[in-house]
């Protein structure tokens, strides 16, 4: 487990960006070096306006598509494709000093809900999650569109998901000493922006999910909710304001911390899968 | 005035009113075809269109013909040029323009500026036709114009690349536009047009050396290299020599006066008509606005699937998605191509496609596959729900947009006569948070096209909160909804129709429907409109513009068993009868009687059917039907013949009363008050039919309409258009009260 959690590891404390991906059509996992190299074209083709573009010469970005066995749920996942793009130095070609400027992986945990009925000819990878500029997200996600037939549309996490989170992600167990659960909430119909962070210690916070939680490995809306409204009614002893009428944009614990604009960060790669698997539920929400 | 067309022209159940559906000749793309003709709905425009064309024409005619030089300040010159010029700017030339025009500009019959004039104003509004372009090159061969006029004609050549039509002509003179480097201004811009032009067969050494030559001659200029750059790639042992790997810009932009007015061109185009613009404009939407890259409407262009990879066709030799031999979709132009190359045919690489491209929708129509019906599906599932301008915070400034699509969408429905899961899907999701004004006939159309299931939640997801819109909106609202809904049971009963046609030929039932099913369904939306247009006709007191709807659609509904073979019949509830039956207009009057005409005929057919016992049959109407349509059969020759209107109505919701309460009312002649002549809808007829009989006649008597007058009235009635109620009254009154007739005549 050591080795798998240091083949994901550069995955961790990065803000990753959310997408949901309809099935891709004719993608094979056989192909993932030609890839490569057309998408490679595609960006210079794209940056170049027009000029012709010889395929699999020297390039100033290099696209490495590779695949992430590691990341999937069962056996009946497609594994996870991980697209990175890394620029050589200009300054001293040869040298083949290479930096990470993008990256983008697609990955699936547990999708059998969409996976099960779909024709062969599709592969169902339908999250996405982007770190780096908009413009290559914009780049890649167009030949991706344009070559497999598919949609990328931005993966937004409602209050409700977030209470979700952050019920579950409190219960999770954390060995080292780990930062305390924090809730931002954001006040609507305001001339300014306010926002309101409630940090809760980590044993407190786990501390009331324990009473709250009657099965162990399993959680019911009834407890989430629950869980809130004592985190809600302890708010309103202090400060006398009612964070339920508040929006809940921003869920930070050990495990991970998630932004209602789709934003995600993992902590723990222990529970990497357990994350992506809640995502990827949503994903296939948005797509069905 | 009246409403004669369902008697004139019997509709076929597949006949379809709509002028979007299945034509041939009117989809098929021709390269050439006046694009003014190919935008639709201009109908306020077209008197100004026509003269624009004429002007147009004879400009056109005018340049062909004109030979010696003429002055500049002829009026006659003047005039043409500036027709040809604000049309240009405004929609772009049709491409038989191209040709005159560059003729005269290259030929140097007029003075520069006029030909400086004539080159701005070629701004294409489809295509250029190749011939045009290839003549022009022998006029600059011949140089007859000034150099100015040629560098002006190849930076229009070079902006304007992309909108010829072939170029395989343009190739083959490949050496000629090489040999007009020699001229040093000229050259930068060759340069360029070569590089547009240049395939790997181009790549000579003589020509290799030709450009070096060139740049020790004129030192590394940009333009040179990007060609030479170019050679390269294609012929890495012809150029030997090291170029820089990074430059910025190759080619200065040809700055000229074209690309702004093709571009409003285009989106005027664009505007006027998604569907008939022409295949190549798609490539490139414009992007004027700022978005994010995902969330913008652009329907993909068609281009072939290029996800086959050449490294796994030299491993295998066999690649299982392409074979050597598919055709193009890009080359795909007329329905004949498509005809001969059906068999190796191939999707585009983007499923969106089709929907601008009508021969792949005839394609896809009778190629059924479920990944095909997929990636549409997910496609314009997506696009609808992230477009959606109520449904997406920030959305509400792309409604035009928005609706474009939905335009587009609906006319893909109605061509292949098949409504998308993807919309149904999407109204279902919207529909609760719509406010039914805006893309008000777009969304309302959708609902027209909501496939037929037998199971479905059509209940809570569509008429719920339908519904509520329908109730508390405007008039005209209401009677869109019906009408939309209207055409969705003619849509589902056209559906039916066909299933029943194919199931014979077919072994697989496409539609997993019952009868029973189906019948079910088709009586739940019957009904829902039956209870909307009860409430309506209260709320907005029986108002005759919505009674004139709620009538037409009980048109389509008493013609079921015997037009569509469905054996349902559902009688229209009494808020509907008798709110036509006593209302003020006759129009609404005499179309219900021809409506109780066809439930008769529909109900006699089903009886004898039942009796005759030829088949088993499934489904009988129940007696309830039979009396349902006795009740309002019974109170409708009281109410129109008889004049026992209060005393034979036999419905627990109809107006029968005590002559005792009568007599209270204090009304005169109460017994009389409905019946042909004195019923208020046709109390107009027999006043003018009185004046015409006696014409002398000062007083008003309408019981002289009596015995022979009566029926020299009726036959009055008949002339004056009301066919519905000569159908009804020869079917339904003398049959029934044969003996009440004489009678009647005595009142």
């Amino acid at each position: 487990e050591d080795a798998d959690s240091q083949r994901t590891a550069f995955l961790l404390r990065k803000q990753w960006s959310l997408y949901s991906v309809t099935p891709l059509y004719r993608f094979s996992e056989a192909h993932l070096r030609d890839y490569s190299r057309l998408l490679s074209a595609f960006i210079a083709a794209e940056k170049k306006k027009g000029l012709a573009v010889e395929i699999g010469g020297e390039l100033d970005i290099k696209v490495a598509v590779t695949s992430l066995p590691d990341l999937k749920g069962s056996d009946r996942d497609q594994a996870a494709i991980l697209v990175q793009l890394s620029s050589r130095s200009s300054a001293s070609p040869k040298n083949s000093e290479e930096k990470l400027v993008w990256s983008g992986w697609f990955c699936c945990v547990a999708g059998d809900e969409l996976s099960e009925n779909l024709p062969e000819a599709f592969t169902c990878l339908p999250l996405f999650l982007v770190n780096g500029a908009e413009s290559y997200t914009a780049i890649v996600g167009t030949w991706f569109q344009k070559t497999f037939d598919c949609c990328f549309r931005r993966l937004s996490l409602s209050p409700f998901n977030l209470s979700w989170m952050a019920a579950m992600w409190t219960g999770c167990k954390v060995e080292k000493p780990a930062s305390a659960t924090e809730l931002v909430f954001s006040v609507p119909r305001l001339p300014h922006p306010l926002h309101i962070s409630y940090a809760i210690n980590l044993e407190d916070a786990q501390a009331l999910w324990d009473t709250v939680q009657k099965t162990p490995g399993e959680i019911t809306q009834e407890e989430v909710d629950v869980f809130m409204d004592c985190l809600y009614s302890h708010f309103y002893r202090h400060f006398k304001i009612h964070l339920s009428a508040t929006k809940l944009v921003k869920v930070s614990t050990a495990v991970a911390s998630a932004h209602c604009d789709g934003i995600i960060k993992f902590r723990q790669s222990q529970y990497l899968t357990g994350v992506l698997m809640l995502l990827t539920e949503l994903a296939i929400c948005q797509i069905q | 005035m009246q409403r004669s067309h369902s008697f004139k022209t019997p509709k076929r159940p597949l006949q379809s009113r709509d002028t979007n559906q299945t034509d041939l000749s009117a989809w098929r793309k021709k390269g050439r075809t006046d694009p003014e003709k190919s935008v639709q709905d201009q109908s306020p425009n077209d008197q100004k269109n026509d003269n624009e064309q004429d002007s147009l024409k004879q400009a056109f005619c005018y340049f062909e013909e004109v030979q010696d030089r003429v002055s500049l300040k002829n009026s006659i010159l003047q005039k043409h040029l500036t027709t040809v010029e604000s049309i240009a700017l405004q929609r772009g030339l049709p491409p038989e323009g191209f040709n005159v025009l560059l003729n005269v500009a290259l030929s140097g019959k007029f003075a520069d500026t006029v030909n400086t004039r004539l080159l701005k104003s070629l701004v294409p509004a489809s295509v250029i036709p190749e011939d045009s372009v290839v003549s022009s090159v022998s006029w600059l061969c011949v140089s007859k114009c000034s150099g100015n006029v040629q560098l002006l004609f190849l930076k229009w050549l070079i902006t304007v690349f992309d909108f010829i039509d072939h170029k395989e002509q343009l190739h083959a003179l490949y050496g000629f536009f090489f040999s007009f480097l020699q001229d040093e201004k000229m050259c930068p811009f060759v340069c360029h047009l070569l590089y547009l032009l240049t395939r790997k067969e181009n790549v000579k050494p003589f020509r290799v050396r030709r450009l070096l030559d060139l740049q020790a001659k004129m030192g590394t200029q940009s333009y040179l290299q990007a060609l030479l750059s170019l050679y390269k790639l294609f012929c890495p042992e012809l150029v030997t020599i090291t170029l820089p790997g990074k430059m910025k810009a190759y080619f200065r932009n040809p700055e000229g006066p074209w690309k702004a007015a093709i571009n409003t061109v285009r989106q005027r185009n664009q505007e006027n008509s998604q569907v008939s613009r022409p295949l190549f404009l798609g490539t490139s939407q414009p992007q004027s606005r700022k978005r994010k890259w995902n969330t913008q409407i652009s329907i993909p262009a068609s281009s072939t699937n290029k996800n086959n990879l050449e490294e796994d066709r030299e491993k295998k030799r066999v690649d299982l998605y392409s074979t050597n031999e598919s055709f193009p979709v890009e080359q795909l132009q007329n329905f004949s191509q498509l005809l001969q190359n059906i068999h190796r045919l191939e999707f585009p690489s983007q499923m969106g496609s089709v929907l601008t491209n009508p021969l792949l929708l005839h394609y896809m129509n009778c190629f059924k596959d479920e990944s095909v019906d997929l990636r549409l599906y997910y496609w314009m599932d997506q696009t609808l729900q992230q477009e959606c301008t109520w449904c997406v915070a920030d959305n509400s400034q792309y409604e035009e947009e928005f609706k474009n699509f939905l335009e587009t969408v609906y006319k893909t429905e109605c061509f292949l006569q098949e409504g998308f899961s993807s919309c149904e899907e999407f109204l279902y999701k919207s529909l609760p948070l719509w406010d039914g004004f805006c893309c008000r006939s777009q969304i309302l159309r959708f609902v027209s096209w909501i496939p037929l299931r037998s199971c479905s939640e059509i209940k809570s997801h569509l008429y719920d909160p339908l519904a509520q819109l329908f109730l508390t909106s405007s008039l005209y609202f209401k009677c869109s909804v019906l009408e939309s809904l209207k055409e969705l049971l003619q849509n589902w009963l056209n559906c039916h129709v066909t299933h029943l046609d194919s199931e014979s030929d077919s072994e697989v039932n496409s539609s997993n429907t019952t009868l029973s099913g189906l019948v079910n369904v088709v009586a739940e939306l019957i009904h829902f409109v039956g209870w909307i247009s009860t409430v309506a006709l209260r709320l907005e007191s029986n108002h005759t513009f919505l009674l004139h709807f709620i009538l037409d659609f009980y048109e389509t509904v008493c013609d079921m068993y015997l037009r569509y073979n469905l054996p349902l019949l559902i009688m229209p509830p009494p808020g509907v009868f008798y709110a036509v039956l006593l209302g003020m207009d006759s129009v609404n009057l005499n179309q219900l009687c021809y409506i109780m005409y066809r439930y008769r005929t529909n109900l006699v057919t089903a009886k004898e059917n039942e009796l005759s016992k030829k088949k088993i049959l499934q489904f009988k109407f129940s007696n309830q039907t039979y009396q349902e349509y006795n009740r309002y059969i019974t109170a409708m020759v009281g109410c129109l013949w008889t004049s026992s209107a209060f005393q034979k109505d036999i419905h627990p919701q109809g107006i029968s009363m005590d002559d005792e309460l009568l007599k209270k009312t204090a009304v005169p002649d109460f017994k009389t008050s409905f019946n042909i002549v004195c019923h208020p809808a046709m109390m107009s007829y027999a006043f003018f039919y009185l004046q015409q009989a006696w014409p002398d006649n000062t007083t008003v008597d309408f019981s002289l309409i009596k015995g022979k007058e009566w029926n020299r009235y009726l036959e009055y009635l008949y002339l004056q258009g009301l066919k519905g109620l000569k159908v009804f009254i020869e079917s339904s009154v003398n049959r029934i009260s044969q003996a009440s007739h004489s009678k009647s005549g005595n009142v």
